[in-house]
């Protein structure tokens, strides 16, 4: 099972960027597992500086802004 | 250039529902018409245009380049860039780690921060459009220079102790973001993409702004102005930049007030110094800025920021009249 982090300080786009990961593999019908990183000190060990950002198996695929659904879908089903 | 939202702002409150141009429902509806479809025109365009030409620039790049350079050319280099790297006000907090990690001066940073919100390519072309060149490069200039003052005064008073100490102890990882596109096609996508989380995030202070500047331009008499804010009164730079801390906006929706007031004969200084104010010193920013900075940090700040207003506005007050 893929495991994503979301990494954010809490801020609305990395809310968001959560919920359309999870609703995107609830439409696939792909079991993800989703884990929102908060803790700045984590966040910045990833190189993030521009949140959210989101981390797939422990590489970084993804820094600043909601990411694309077709970006989603390829994170997922890939 | 810009006729066409005059006209249609015409045809609507004149012939469409038949209002007399003396009243002041009219010219306030007039106003909102003619602002509401030129400055969301003017910003689908600007974020779309200049989010195909700038795909790559980025505050992980920012960092980058100001890293290590010397103080003559990386304050210059940290205003500038500030004013055109678009980033989220939910990223000051990595931005600021970043930054400080990489060996940038607290100075040199804060300098960032400082002209980030107040100056943007589309504020300025907005600014442009509704006021004049004139006005824009004035404003950009001020804003330029109160960045690096206020990160010079930062530095001068070496306040790196009020500095949150987690914040020295963080280390960064090595950033390895991928690649963004560089094709025709990734480039549309991105700078659509740019479109719609821009103005996603601030249609709503446009139209507050508009909203506001409307009811300025329809119900308040200009005698109204003149009595209380001319050149005379020494107190009204001091009390526009006042009323701008509390307020908060996007650079772009404070325009539509600053024209109103300009029109109404409103000092350009005065007028300016409240834009920044409004734009650059708000309450959400200092309450995320707070989790790197002690109180005292945050104090300082503000009030050099609100001593820099009050100045710019005095000094553009004296020699524009």
């Amino acid at each position: 099972m893929k495991h994503f982090k979301i990494l954010g300080s809490g801020c609305k786009n990395c809310t968001n960027t959560a919920d359309l990961i999870e609703q995107k593999a609830k439409e696939l019908g792909i079991e993800v597992e989703i884990e929102k990183v908060t803790d700045i000190a984590i966040i910045m060990g990833y190189g993030v500086m521009s949140t959210p950002g989101v981390v797939i198996d422990e590489n970084v695929i993804h820094a600043g802004g909601i990411p694309t659904p077709q970006n989603i879908e390829k994170w997922i089903t890939s | 250039m810009f006729e066409i939202f005059t006209k249609l702002a015409d045809w609507t409150t004149y012939d469409l529902l038949q209002l007399s141009p003396t009243s002041n429902f009219a010219q306030a509806l007039h106003f909102f018409i003619e602002d509401v479809t030129k400055i969301f025109f003017l910003l689908i365009l600007i974020v779309f245009a200049i989010g195909f030409f700038r795909s790559m620039l980025t505050p992980e790049r920012v960092r980058k380049v100001v890293a290590g350079r010397s103080r003559a050319v990386s304050y210059p280099m940290a205003v500038g860039l500030g004013a055109v790297t678009p980033f989220c006000s939910c990223s000051s907090v990595p931005l600021f780690i970043g930054f400080l990690e990489a060996g940038i001066p607290l100075g040199v940073t804060m300098a960032f921060l400082i002209a980030s919100p107040m100056i943007n390519e589309v504020a300025v072309v907005v600014l442009a459009a509704t006021v004049g060149w004139k006005v824009a490069l004035l404003y950009v200039a001020a804003g330029l220079s109160v960045g690096i003052i206020g990160g010079l005064a930062i530095e001068f008073f070496k306040l790196e102790k009020w500095v949150e100490e987690y914040v020295w102890k963080i280390r960064m990882g090595e950033t390895a973001i991928q690649q963004v596109g560089t094709s025709f096609k990734h480039r549309l996508i991105y700078a659509w993409q740019q479109v719609k989380e821009i103005v996603g995030r601030i249609w709503l202070y446009v139209l507050v702004g508009v909203g506001i500047g409307a009811a300025l331009h329809g119900f308040i008499p200009q005698s109204f102005f003149i009595k209380y804010a001319s050149v005379d009164n020494i107190l009204a730079v001091p009390s526009a930049v006042l009323i701008g801390i509390p307020l908060y906006s996007n650079a772009t929706g404070v325009i539509p007030v600053v024209e109103a007031l300009l029109s109404k004969g409103v000092p350009i200084g005065t007028v300016l110094a409240l834009m920044m104010s409004v734009a650059a010193i708000s309450l959400p920013e200092m309450i995320i800025l707070r989790k790197v900075l002690k109180p005292q940090l945050i104090a300082t700040f503000v009030s050099i920021l609100f001593v820099s207003f009050i100045a710019v506005g005095f000094l553009f007050n004296s020699i524009l009249i």
